[in-house]
This record gives structure tokens, C-alpha cells and sequence, in this order.
């Protein structure tokens, strides 16, 4: 569904982020980018909806072209999908309604979203996924009077009501406590696994990544390292991903399974 | 501190200072030393007159206290029309000022605008803050005759220059991450400014605003001396006419109204935050 080929990104300084990455993402897949800071894992989900530009290369979504799209086509491309962002993202100023109704501003004309007139089923969806998430309540709340989770789960909401085929998710949980952080990462792939949708998601911790995905991906200097099942992270191949540390401790996989579900917490 | 310590040992039991700001010895006193002997030279070339500023006391003497008496009665007609004048080309040149600063804004700010109309906006917003009030007052009031139309336009163009700026420095110092989720939705130009900047740079736009119906309200009562309408031409006359206590009496009335934009101001901020 999604296919990157030879996807290179140079900045103007000359650090070279990506250097020719192939990949392909099937429909449905949940994949997680893993790899030390400055790998480019950044970098390549940006340079897939172009809020980065790439240097050469090929990002396929289905059989559309992404990189030479002009300006309409790239932001009809863009509506297929959804971005969820470390530090959550949300426009501060606006309520949490505003918030989720903006993952509708590709699909809606230019007046309407001024005046805020969006389309009944619009407005009854983000009520829906606001519910599902657990934030009904919140709705008319202004964003930054919410707590982190909560306002990761209103980018959540964001991000599903594009209706997008993929999901980019950058960092979800790098500002967050560990619970929150499993409640926010269980709630993506429930709703990937209720909605079919593929995802990529860049994330530093390796345990949590172990446990919910279905696939791991490693970077290192912009380069694939790692490309395999969750289980097949020895010690030898963080290693090579990251450079030597103890990884014992890393991947324990944790005993004590959590009976904490986001439904129980949220009811 | 020499160059070459850097290990830990070597660096233990050292006292530390600041880098200076000017790295080279010879620039950094030549630099302090010219602005001392500059200082000096300046402020002995200015010339005071003692014998002219003693006579100059008497007047200002019956300047002041003629606040004492402010006289608002006999020339009420007078006041009155001037400051209905003058707040009529406070607002309207507000208003529209704000609203042609507000395209050029967007314009003139590096991080949502292309190159060329970057150029261009700033380059507007050069000329407006180049050309100052009095001069572009001079200038109109020489084209469109005395009258508070030529005061109207100058603080109209006055806005642009001062509101355009401030607003595109805001705009460059927003939270790019708040932009950057909206136009990963797939919004439109249009749909991100409004969902993605606007929001972030709306009180400081409404502060400023006020702000500069404010300065507006305070440069109408200059424009006047230069035949450009409002209270200022009032108090002009007033002044020609000898009249302190009737001066004094417009003075006192620009002090209450500014005051007055002051605290409004204050109270609409609060609201916005």
C-alpha cells in the first residue's frame, strides 16, 4: 500500500537523513521505526506527506506518486493520511471540537471552515471518535487546558477523522508517563486493527514497540539496519542499530500483563 | 585559559569567566574607549543659552499654570467639533490601516510567504516606517488640501507600516508544530492560516491593535499643526492665539481620552488570551 524506493533526504547543510531507503508497508500493517536520535526516523514519515521535501526517491501511497505532486493533488494525497505528532501538536487556542474538526479542513471549502459550518456527518463523526477516545466531555475545552494523554488522544481523533488510509505517528509518547504511554499506543493499534489502517510509528522506546507491533524497522544514519519481527530484536541487533549497551534489561519482555484497558480507565 | 586545556584534570581549581562579547582585546577597548570619547564630545557640543532659557521660565511659568485654570468653556464649540474630528480619523484610519496590515503581514513574514511577495510586502512596509508621519502629512495635506482627509490617510499609512511588521515578526515566531499538523490534513493555504496561525497570533494582533489606535488617537493631535484636521489644529490655533488656558484645557482633555484607550486596552486583553 505504501512503497518507499530510494528515498534520499540531503539538508542544505549537507547532512545526508536518509540515504536511499526502500521500504513497503502493506494495508493494515503496524510497523515501528525504531533507532537512535538523529537516525532520520523523523525525517522519513515527513518526507511521506512531504512536510518534508525529499531529495530523490519515490514514495508510493496505493498507485499515486507523492513526491511530484503539485500543490492540490499533494494535499488530496495528504487527506489518505493521518498525522499524529510527538508533543501532540494541537492548536492551543482552539477547542478540542476545532481541534479534531481541522482533520476535516482537506475535505471541506475554505468558507465553511471559516464560519465553522462543517457537515453534519463531520461534526456527528468527531463526536463519535471523541466518545471513543474518551473525551466527549471535552469537547467545547480549550486544548491547552487539557492533560498530556488527553491531548494525544484528541490528535488521535485528529488524525482518524481524515478517514486516512495511513497513519504517520511521530514520537506518541515521548512526553508521556509509561502507563499513559501503553494506554495511547495500545489505543492506536486497536483503532488501526478496528479501521484497517497501516501505520508507521517512530518511537524510542523499544520495550513498548515490542509490545503492541507487528513490525520492527531499524535506522541508523538514515540507513535500514533492522527489518523483522518484534520477537527477533536480540541484543546483537539493537547493537547494530544503536552501538553497544547493555540490552538485557531493554527487552525483558514484562510479566506482569496490565489489566488496565483504556475502556476501563475512561468509563 | 589558554586554548590547549581541555582535559579535566587540567581545568580542575581554574577560575572561570565569560567570553567577552568581542573576542580581540585591541577591538573590544578601542571600541569602549571611542564611545566614551564620543559621549563626551556630544554632550559638550550641545549649547545652552542660560539667559534665554532664564526669560523662557516666565512663559513656561504661565504655561503650567494655566493648568491650574484650564478654560473648556469659551471655545467649547471649537473643542468639541476638533475632538470629534480627530476621533473619527483615529478610528476609521484604525480600522483601515488594520485591515491592509493584515494581507501585508502574512506577506511580509518569512515562514508562510514565497520570496517575491516577501520582498515586496516588506519592502512596503520599509517605505511606511521610512516616510514619517509628519512629512506624509505634509505631503497630503499639500495633495488633498487642509482637512481631515489628509490626516486620515497619513495614520492609515502610518498603521501599515508599524502593524504589518509586529504582526509578521509574531507570525515568524509561532509554534511551527501547531502549523505543520494542520497542513498535514490536506488543508488549503487559506484553511491553514486560519486554523493553524491565526489562532496563535490573535491576542498579540488585538494588543497591538489597540496599541495602535492609541498612538493613532495621539498623532491626530500633531497632525493638526501641520493642517491635517482633528483637535490638533484647534490646539494650534490655540497656541497661535496666545489662548494657554484653552491649550491647556484640549491638553487635559488628549490625556483623559488617552488614559481612557489605555485602560479599555488593558481591559480587552485580559479577555483575550
Amino acid at each position: 500500500m505504501l512503497r518507499l524506493k530510494k528515498l534520499v533526504k540531503t539538508y542544505k547543510t549537507g547532512d545526508q537523513a536518509l540515504k536511499a531507503v526502500d521500504l513497503e508497508v502493506p494495508k493494515g500493517q503496524v510497523l515501528a521505526l525504531i533507532g537512535p536520535s538523529g537516525a532520520g526516523k523523523s525525517t522519513l514519515i515527513r518526507c511521506i506527506n512531504r512536510l518534508v521535501e525529499p531529495t530523490s526517491g519515490e514514495v508510493w501511497l496505493d498507485d499515486i506518486e507523492l513526491t511530484h505532486l503539485g500543490a492540490g493533488a499533494l494535499r488530496r494525497a495528504r487527506r489518505k493520511m493521518g498525522m499524529i505528532f510527538q508533543e501532540y501538536a494541537l492548536v492551543e487556542r482552539l477547542t478540542v471540537m476545532e481541534n479534531v474538526l481541522s482533520g476535516r479542513l482537506g475535505y471541506v471549502g475554505f468558507w465553511r471552515s471559516l464560519t465553522r459550518r462543517f457537515p453534519q456527518s463531520d461534526v456527528d463523526e468527531a463526536f463519535r471518535l471523541l466518545d471513543r477516545v474518551g473525551l466527549l466531555a471535552m469537547a467545547d475545552k480549550r486544548a491547552d487546558e487539557l492533560s498530556g494523554g488527553q491531548r494525544q488522544r484528541v490528535g488521535i481523533a485528529r488524525a482518524l477523522i481524515q478517514n486516512p488510509a495511513l497513519l504517520l505517528v511521530d514520537e506518541p509518547t515521548a512526553s508521556l508517563d509509561p502507563k499513559t504511554s501503553r494506554q495511547i499506543m495500545r489505543l492506536i493499534c486497536e483503532l488501526c486493527a478496528e479501521r484497517g489502517l497501516a501505520a508507521i510509528i517512530n518511537i524510542h522506546d523499544v520495550a513498548l514497540a515490542q509490545l503492541f507491533v507487528q513490525r520492527v524497522i531499524g535506522l541508523r544514519f538514515g540507513a535500514i539496519e533492522f527489518d523483522g519481527p518484534p520477537d527477533a530484536l536480540s541484543p546483537e541487533v539493537l547493537t547494530t542499530i544503536y552501538g553497544e549497551e547493555d540490552w538485557q534489561a531493554t527487552i525483558k519482555k514484562d510479566e506482569d500483563a496490565e489489566d488496565d484497558s483504556v475502556e476501563e480507565e475512561l468509563a | 585559559m589558554s586554548a590547549a586545556a581541555t582535559d579535566l584534570d587540567s581545568m580542575l581549581g581554574r577560575r572561570w569567566k565569560r567570553p567577552p562579547l568581542i573576542r580581540r582585546a585591541w577591538l573590544r577597548w578601542t571600541l569602549t574607549l571611542g564611545g566614551l570619547v564620543y559621549l563626551v564630545l556630544a554632550i559638550a557640543s550641545v549649547e545652552v543659552n542660560w539667559s534665554r532659557v532664564y526669560e523662557g521660565l516666565d512663559r513656561g511659568a504661565a504655561f503650567i499654570m494655566s493648568f491650574a485654570r484650564p478654560d473648556f468653556v469659551s471655545r467649547a464649540g471649537d473643542i468639541w467639533e476638533g475632538l470629534l474630528e480627530s476621533l473619527v480619523m483615529t478610528v476609521a484610519a484604525s480600522v483601515v490601516g488594520i485591515l491592509i496590515s493584515i494581507p501585508i503581514g502574512l506577506g511580509a513574514a518569512r515562514n508562510i510567504a514565497p520570496l517575491p511577495v516577501y520582498l515586496i510586502c516588506r519592502s512596503i512596509v520599509a517605505l511606511s516606517r521610512a516616510l514619517q508621519e509628519i512629512i506624509v502629512a505634509i505631503l497630503l495635506v499639500a495633495i488633498f488640501g487642509f482637512g481631515p482627509l489628509a490626516g486620515f490617510l497619513t495614520l492609515s499609512f502610518a498603521t501599515i507600516g508599524f502593524l504589518s511588521k509586529l504582526l509578521a515578526e509574531d507570525i515568524e515566531a509561532m509554534d511551527k508544530t501547531q502549523g505543520e499538523a494542520i497542513r498535514a490534513t490536506g488543508a488549503r493555504w487559506t484553511q491553514w492560516i486560519n486554523y493553524g496561525v491565526q489562532p496563535q497570533v490573535m491576542p498579540r494582533l488585538i494588543g497591538l491593535s489597540m496599541y495602535r489606535l492609541d498612538i493613532n488617537f495621539r498623532e491626530s493631535a500633531i497632525l493638526g499643526l501641520v493642517g491635517a484636521g482633528g483637535i490638533g489644529a484647534t490646539l494650534n490655533t490655540a497656541f497661535d492665539r496666545y489662548e494657554f488656558d484653552t491649550a491647556a484645557a484640549i491638553l487635559l482633555v488628549i490625556i483623559g481620552i488617552v488614559m481612557l484607550l489605555e485602560y479599555l486596552s488593558g481591559l480587552i486583553r485580559a479577555r483575550v488570551r
